[in-house]
């Protein structure tokens, strides 16, 4: 069993609750931080473990913390990102659903620490029911003294309020989230000036992840230094992994991204092996924006070395033969999958989710869709596999906000790994609508167990 | 004359308070999903212009903002609105024969209602449930691990609901 310190009270019955939670030794940290430290000390405990944000993008939580502005006079406010939307991430449902006052708890520290006396919560409006469980947990912990007016007798006073989305995956992104939280389109802001210089209402903002708040708590517990000799190099600490696809035991499952991706796969502790006795044919690491990998590049980095469940060594090799941890969103393909149709349908998500501001986004994002689309149906030709390329080519780094790269990977890493299979398509137009291309020479070395 | 219920207008006014004074505008997607379940499930433009006036900000700022979300329904729905996932990890999973049930047995296309206003089939982009695929979202919960015979019991479970309610 591997080192568990957000899910590790997650089979306890009643955990949902207050008192249950409390004596299993919950809400310690606050008392720890608020009574014992100051914010600035709270931070520097977070840049000591090497926290890295949990939403994908992997920014070091303490550094980001500690650019926060503070103007005389002006309210600076923390924004949890819950609007969890990465195709194949589940974890922070997860972790509100049953572990709400995990969250709660790094939120007072958190907010204590950046100085946020309002504090938002802004959850996809999709995972409806949730606001009730969050809401619920605020007001038990505001009926014990943790929250509201000053709590624990510090002076410190904070209020959580939880705020739904309304179906918008651009939401996710920091400044669109801002302006959602503001009654706006989520448009993405053009950076600088950054959120921690002028974010919500144009007041010094820091917008983090749901895991990455919660984290917060076994650091202030453990201290950042102890934090930080969990995981390996600059993957501290444990990653809430979701997976799901062809596998038999799909789930959010804590790691401490020691072990090895072989090990996550096959393992009876997380995935369980290929459903149904089949092979393995790829995989998307870190959710549907990040390189999707074969599997002979998989379990191994192109200079044969073992690939583990972190951030270094899943990104091992680049673009080129690398993939990324990204959300922990974790993607498994077996060999009756097509890799083609697979794609479409991500080409098809970042369609309907670009927020049409950038050309090269709300176009580009278009015309992939309808190429693979093409090419799936049976009636593309070779020139649209060049043409596809090109397109998320010119898409790449040309937005304001990244989900134009977002959309733009998935693309790529398909044709730059399994062009044959795009070729397949063109060249058998009736038999690639009768039968999947199979594994050709992705296979993975393991035999089948049967 | 379209106006909130007492209890509706009480939790605007709750919403409205989380935000800075001046910023009320904070309000309008939470308060667009409540008028959404005050009138009917979906949006319209009386409707719109109503919480334009509540917010005191101007209509078009309600609608740029009705427009850009999915959630918010722009033309009346099914009593049942079924929002089947379509994206990658529910197509690995068999999403794509789940919503080819749904429309047989209900005999509509994704974005049809059935001609008795019961039903309402949509096909949207992945809800974080990839986990437990296929999936759909049915109201305020997610229905997952779907089969035929799920979904068969979940059709049967509407149409008694719907006459219990009557």
């Amino acid at each position: 069993m591997g080192i568990k310190l957000l899910l590790d009270k997650a089979h306890v019955e009643g955990i949902r609750y207050f008192d249950v939670y409390r004596r299993e030794g919950g809400y310690r940290s606050v008392e720890k931080a608020l009574k014992t430290m100051s914010p600035e000390a709270i931070v520097e405990e977070v840049k000591k473990s090497g926290l890295r944000g949990r939403g994908g993008a992997g920014f070091p939580t303490g550094m980001k913390w500690s650019f926060i502005a503070k103007p005389e006079g002006v309210p600076r406010h923390l924004v949890c990102n819950a609007d969890e939307s990465e195709p194949g991430t589940f974890k922070d449902r997860y972790l509100m659903e049953f572990l709400p006052h995990v969250l709660i708890e790094g939120l007072i520290i958190s907010s204590f620490a950046l100085g946020s006396n309002a504090t938002y919560i802004y959850i996809r409006g999709e995972y409806a029911w949730i606001p009730d469980i969050l809401e619920q947990a605020i007001a038990e912990a505001k009926a014990n003294g943790f929250l509201g007016k000053n709590i624990l007798g510090t002076g410190f006073d904070c209020e959580i309020y939880v705020q739904r989305g309304a179906g918008a995956y651009i939401c996710g992104e920091e400044t669109a989230l801002i302006e959602s939280l503001e009654g706006k389109r989520g448009n993405p802001r053009i950076k600088p000036p950054f959120p921690a210089i002028q974010g919500l209402w144009m007041r010094p903002t820091v917008v983090n992840n749901v895991e990455t708040l919660a984290a917060v708590v076994p650091i202030i517990n453990m201290g950042g230094e102890e934090y930080a000799k969990i995981g390996v190099g600059k993957s501290t600490g444990t990653k809430l992994i979701s997976a799901c696809g062809n596998i038999n035991k799909p789930g959010v499952y804590e790691i401490d991204m020691t072990i090895s991706v072989e090990e996550f796969i096959y393992s009876e502790e997380y995935c369980g092996g290929i459903a149904n006795g089949k092979r393995l044919k790829a995989c998307i690491p870190g959710g549907s924006s990040v390189p999707i990998l074969p599997a002979n590049l998989l379990f191994k980095t192109a200079k044969g070395e073992t690939r583990y469940m972190n951030y270094e060594s899943l990104s091992d090799g680049g673009f080129a033969t690398g993939s990324m941890m990204g959300s922990g969103g974790f993607i498994v393909l077996d060999e009756d999958q097509c890799v083609v149709k697979h794609t479409y349908t991500l080409a098809r998500f970042y369609r309907h989710e670009s927020c049409g501001q950038c050309s090269p986004c709300r176009e580009g994002t278009g015309w992939m869709e309808k190429i693979l689309k093409k090419i799936d149906s049976g009636k593309g030709e070779m020139k649209d596999i060049d043409l596809l390329w090109d397109i998320q080519r010119r898409i790449e780094g040309n937005t304001i906000c990244p989900l134009g790269d977002a959309a733009a990977w998935p693309v790529a890493a398909a044709i730059r790994h399994f062009r044959d299979e795009f070729e397949w398509h063109v060249l058998n137009p009736e038999e690639s609508q009768k039968r999947n291309y199979g594994l050709a020479h992705y296979a993975d070395a393991r035999e089948v167990v049967a | 004359m379209i106006q909130f219920s007492e209890e509706r207008l009480t939790k605007v006014k709750e919403i409205m308070n989380r935000y800075p004074e001046g910023k009320q505008k904070s309000a309008l997607l939470p308060v667009l999903h409540i008028a959404q379940e005050e009138f009917g499930n979906w949006l319209d433009t009386p409707v719109m212009d109503y919480v334009a006036e509540l917010l005191s900000i101007e209509p078009i700022e309600v609608y740029e903002v009705a427009t850009f979300y999915s959630m918010y329904n722009l033309k009346p729905v099914g009593k049942y609105l079924f929002e089947v996932c379509q994206t990658g990890p529910c197509m690995l999973r068999g999403s794509d024969d789940i919503i080819t049930y749904i429309g047989e047995k209900l005999g509509i296309k994704p974005g049809e209602t059935t001609t008795d206003g019961m039903f309402t089939l949509k096909t949207v982009e992945c809800l974080g449930a990839c986990g437990y695929a296929p999936m759909m979202q049915l109201g305020k919960f997610f229905r997952e691990h779907l089969t035929k015979e799920k979904v068969d019991a979940i059709i049967d479970e509407c149409r008694q609901n719907a006459v219990k309610n009557n």
